[in-house]
């Protein structure tokens, strides 16, 4: 056990906490992450590398850890790469490594590590070209099964998530010195304030590093007087475990709550919390740097600002003997730190050559050995940890000898700080490089801007580059009342980039950079040798940064071997762009809510119970479930199908059509308006009758039809497609607002106010005849329409047919629908009445040759294309497409053009979209449109866009099924059925 | 996401809550017209790093088209005014020139 016999303030000894790791049972306390109570428990090594299998311990004590990834949970929560640094301990935690087989002390992907010369940088790019059918059966397959973190969890996730909305003045991303400080000085100032902190402590380094003293306090004990005069302000609210993923345009912030991930589940498991706000106060803190030097990564080489935290917040000694490696003052709290817990530091190594100040002097006095100028050279270690390092003189070029041996179990890197610049640099605000600290820091001249042009991200401490607390707080403060701090001075950071080692160093052993990915600085190197010069080009080549920590810890190094490489300076390198989220969040909180049935809400009619009663079998249409087809027993569906086809054309059917899209317009200008919109003449309809209208875009194709009703003077009634009414009444409105304005007319979408049912088939008139009501039936003549009362309900009977049989159409308000429908289903048996599907009616209508927009057409079809000159008005002297059709290409001859194709054996029916060949077999001329075998002609039936077809009635056609075989079929006439159209005028 | 105030009925909401209609002012040449002058109003954009007028609806709201002035690259917007002008206000054009000056 390594946990120290003082100290810890976040955990509470009295409370033990069981929990496994890969099985094994352990014991913690509560208050520990899961990284702390395995250091408590002496075990430093949790996983294998990416891809050398290398093993790893814990890195940072935070969100940027690297290599502690865990698969967390089992069964359906088993949820892999969580990062054990923010896992709170509770009692029955199950963690297991990763990317590792059989097990973590023994894994045989090690063996790639032997063979890590063969793996440099653009492996992937370089190897594994040929054969090309081996790189998806062979080696992807393999290279996954090597590489890679957590297995995806395989069972359905039974926890739920939400979406929340928020709306505040102030966001401040951040629970630290700085962040409390902003937050009480905005909410002083009044207005909504959010405070979040990834954590679920406040305070920040304030709770670890504790040297200075705040307003005359302990810094402690300013900590705790900010939060509960934040607490106690009404305008301001506290979010704690809730990271500020990201800062979106215009003052849009997504907030990531983990809300039970530390405790049993009850309610929503994590929220995605979607903020809007005038200002973002970014006080993000600052992240420590590793140092590249030989072996870097064996188990209990950490950051210095770790190994301190685990001592002074979790009571855990990472080593018991640590070597420091520093390039600044700042590191040498972590030997006191250690000092003081009564663990051995053996040496402190500096880059510096002259260490000084208060920090440096204390350290000497506490009697700690300080070697200026050097650094570790090599390191020593098994899978367990590390057991010795070998220091090196700096500044002595890379050529130099090895220094003395120190035996060590834990050694602490302090590499200098990096701002947490993401939110800055999510929405556009621009990050500089400051050379006298070593950093990229946010440029106060180019933040990120609002809708009004102004800065709404406002960063604060040491996410400003600010290094120690004087200067944290007083930036922090803003133009509000400071604060008066008095702590240690601190001397400027040396930047150390990369260590050599013996001999001829950068070739040497593995200096690692992205822990995470395994990308060390020789592999930047060779980018830059092989002239990936570009930030991003050695970024994607390497990999570097492009692991799930998204080179929190590696980018700023990476770019400075790049830089130095290529003998340019850091700004003239550049860094790559940060992009959101800041740490990664779960699918879970993505999908919110809207999983299940609510993953895409479908509309459906009024009749939408008695149809699934009926055993429909329902397909989509739009946003719409329709009936395909009413199934009976366990009847096929041909059957079904047939029948219900049979029925029609035979007695009587009923279809619900109360999807199809029903648009007002109406107004002194209505007709003009339309005549506009339609290509054929709406202006001269008389009230009373209806008329069936095409409509096309200004590239002059089809994009909806219907029948359009004139219900008076100034009122006409247009029917869309059933998927078209949303569509087609904002395209009505988008040409009435932004181009026909001065047009007196007024729409309304009333398609679900309407229910409509088509009644079809020899005895419609009969079964409309035996209700009660006032409308004269015989008398309504083929596309007439009549207001009435039908079994004492109101409707509008159209006499229209989409079936080419005797057929009228019924309207009326949907709350009369299900009596109606059930009352005139209840009038016929004898005459045979019954319901069908959306299938019968497109066997119905294509043996009448009526074209469905979105099958005969496509985006490039005219109405001449489809034989519907007709529907175009020559008189008229605009409308949408009449233009456009007089550009050559829609004039032109040997446009593909609507025809019927009879199969020569009329049994085969032909595949939808089976392409018809020309005469030499090397080119497709056209495609089947519909397809379908007709129960009436006894026949399959096919509808087709063929190159010149009207002009080649009688012409055989090759039409290809599969790459082998062709089918013959005969142009003919798309109408297959009762030609003169008798059937429907009776 | 960008934050759009609708001038037809003055609410201020996310971008999702509107519909992007492309370039503003574009003019519909008569049935008269050239191949050419119809093919320019047909696919011919703008597609600037800078200031752009285009047009939105209120798709979600109130159902209104209207104007806006943006810049595509800060996102700034200028302002917003109806769709049932042919030019951008004068005050507009003055907070642009105002807003992008050197």
């Amino acid at each position: 056990m390594t946990r120290l016999a003082n100290g810890g303030a976040l955990i509470d000894r009295d409370t033990p906490v069981s929990f496994t790791f890969d099985g094994k049972q352990f014991r913690g306390v509560k208050g520990d992450t899961l990284a702390s109570a395995m250091l408590a428990n002496g075990v430093k090594l949790v996983n294998r590398s990416y891809k050398y299998h290398r093993p790893r311990g814990v890195v940072t004590s935070g969100p940027e850890e690297p290599n502690g990834l865990v698969n967390l949970g089992s069964g359906n929560r088993h949820e892999p790469n969580i990062r054990m640094t923010q896992i709170e301990l509770f009692d029955g935690l199950e963690a297991t490594s990763q990317n590792r087989y059989p097990s973590l002390r023994n894994d045989v992907g090690v063996l790639n590590a032997a063979a890590s010369r063969l793996y440099p940088a653009g492996f992937y790019y370089k190897t594994f070209i040929h054969p090309r059918h081996a790189w998806k059966y062979l080696f992807e397959p393999m290279i996954r099964r090597i590489a890679g973190l957590g297995r995806a969890p395989t069972e359905a996730d039974p926890d739920t998530y939400e979406h929340q909305y928020a709306f505040c003045d102030t966001l401040i991303a951040g629970g630290g010195a700085s962040g409390l400080l902003a937050a009480r000085r905005a909410g002083e100032a009044g207005g909504r304030v959010m405070l979040v902190e990834q954590t679920e402590r406040l305070g920040g380094r304030l709770l670890v590093d504790d040297d200075a003293e705040i307003d005359g306090k302990p810094a402690r004990e300013w900590v705790a007087e900010q939060v509960a005069a934040l607490e106690a302000m009404e305008n301001v609210t506290i979010r704690l475990r809730t990271c500020c993923s990201a800062a979106y345009d215009h003052g849009y912030a997504l907030l990531y709550e983990r809300r039970t991930d530390h405790t049993m589940p009850t309610g929503p498991r994590h929220r995605l919390w979607r903020v809007r706000t005038k200002q973002i106060i970014g006080a993000t803190g600052m992240i420590e740097r590793p140092i590249p030097f030989y072996g870097n990564d064996f188990p209990g080489v950490m950051l210095a600002s770790a190994v301190r935290d685990y001592v002074k917040l979790w009571g855990v000694a990472p080593g018991q003997t640590t070597v420091l490696y520093t390039t600044n003052d700042d590191g040498y709290r972590t030997a006191l730190a250690l000092h003081e817990a009564g663990c051995k530091v053996a040496a402190i190594l500096d880059s510096r050559a002259d260490p000084a100040g208060l920090l440096v002097e204390q350290a000497k006095t506490a009697g700690i050995t300080v070697h200026p100028s050097t650094g570790i050279g090599k390191t020593e270690g098994t899978k367990d940890g590390v057991t010795a390092i070998h220091t090196v003189p700096l500044g002595k070029g890379d050529d130099v000898a090895l220094g003395e041996k120190i035996d060590c179990d834990c050694v602490a890197m302090a590499g200098g700080w990096s701002p947490v610049v993401h939110l800055y640099s999510h929405s556009g605000g621009k990050v500089m490089w400051d050379a006298g600290r070593a950093m990229y820091r946010p440029d106060p001249d180019n933040p990120p801007r609002d809708s009004s042009g102004e800065a709404y991200v406002r960063m604060v401490g040491g996410a400003t580059g600010a290094l120690t607390t004087q200067d944290v707080l007083t930036s922090a403060a803003g133009n509000g009342e400071g604060v008066s701090v008095h702590g240690p001075a601190e001397q400027p950071t040396a930047s150390v980039w990369f260590t050599p080692s013996h001999g001829k160093a950068a070739l040497g052993g593995k200096h690692f950079l992205d822990y995470q990915n395994d990308v060390t600085v020789a592999d930047i190197r060779l980018a830059a040798r092989e002239g990936f010069e570009s930030v991003e080009h050695a970024k994607r080549y390497t990999t570097l940064g492009m692991a799930t920590d998204q080179g929190k810890l590696s980018n700023i190094n990476g770019h400075a071997i790049l830089a130095d490489t290529l003998g340019k300076a850091m700004p003239e390198v550049g860094t790559t762009t940060f992009r959101p989220p800041y740490t990664p969040i779960s699918m879970g909180s993505i999908a919110g809510q809207q999983k299940g049935s609510l993953f895409k809400p479908f509309r459906q009619t009024a009749l939408h119970e008695w149809h699934a009663e009926q055993g429909a079998e329902f397909e989509p249409v739009g946003d719409w479930r329709r009936p395909y087809r009413y199934q009976k027993g366990g009847e096929g569906r041909e059957t079904s199908i047939t029948r219900e086809i049979r029925r029609v054309r035979e007695k009587v059917g009923l279809l619900d059509a109360s999807t199809l899209g029903k648009l007002i317009v109406r107004g002194p200008d209505a007709g003009k308006f339309l005549d506009l919109m339609y290509t054929n003449m709406m202006s001269t309809l008389k009230p009373g009758k209806c008329r069936y209208g095409l409509m096309c875009d200004d590239n002059g194709f089809l994009m909806d039809d219907g029948v359009v009703a004139r219900l008076d003077e100034q009122t006409f009634l247009c029917h869309t497609t059933s998927g078209g009414s949303d569509r087609v009444h904002a395209w009505m409105e988008e040409w009435l607002q932004t181009e026909w304005f001065d047009l007196k007319v007024l729409t309304a979408n009333v398609t679900e106010q309407w229910s409509q049912f088509a009644v079809a088939g020899p005895n419609a008139r009969a079964l409309l005849d035996r209700l009660e009501g006032d409308v004269d039936f015989a008398a309504l003549p083929f596309m007439g329409f009549a207001d009435g009362t039908l079994g004492g309900m109101p409707v509008r009977v159209f006499r229209i047919s989409f079936s080419g049989e005797l057929s009228y159409e019924l309207a009326t308000p949907t709350a009369f629908a299900v009596s109606l429908w059930e009352l005139l289903l209840g009038s016929g048996d004898d005459l045979g009445v019954g319901p069908y599907g959306t299938e019968a009616l497109h066997v119905l209508r294509a043996e009448k040759g009526f074209i469905v927009i979105g099958d005969e057409t496509d985006g490039t079809v005219t109405p001449h294309d489809v034989g519907m000159s007709w529907a175009v008005s020559k008189k008229k002297e605009d409308f949408l497409g009449k233009r456009a059709m007089e550009r050559p290409d829609l004039t032109r001859k040997g446009r593909k053009q609507l025809v019927g194709l009879l199969t020569e054996d009329p049994n085969f029916v032909l595949p939808d979209g089976a392409h018809a060949l020309s005469a030499d077999g090397t080119r497709a001329i056209g495609h089947v449109t519909s397809t379908y075998h007709s129960p009436t002609i006894k026949r399959s039936i096919a509808m087709a866009l063929i190159e010149g077809g009207m002009d080649r009635m009688g012409e055989v056609l090759e039409i290809g099924i599969d790459r082998k075989t062709t089918v013959k079929a005969v142009i003919a006439s798309p109408v297959f059925y009762d030609k003169d159209g008798a059937r429907q005028n009776v | 996401m960008l934050l759009i105030q609708c001038p037809a009925c003055g609410v201020e909401a996310e971008e999702t809550e509107f519909a992007a209609g492309g370039e503003a002012h574009i003019v519909r040449p008569g049935p008269g017209c050239t191949d050419a002058e119809w093919a320019s109003y047909l696919f011919d954009r703008k597609n600037p790093r800078g200031v752009h007028y285009e047009r939105w609806r209120h798709a979600f709201g109130c159902g209104k088209w209207f104007h806006m002035a943006r810049h595509t690259h800060t996102l700034e917007v200028f302002g917003v005014y109806a769709a049932d002008v042919l030019d951008p206000p004068q005050e507009i054009k003055d907070r642009i020139a105002e807003r992008t000056a050197p």
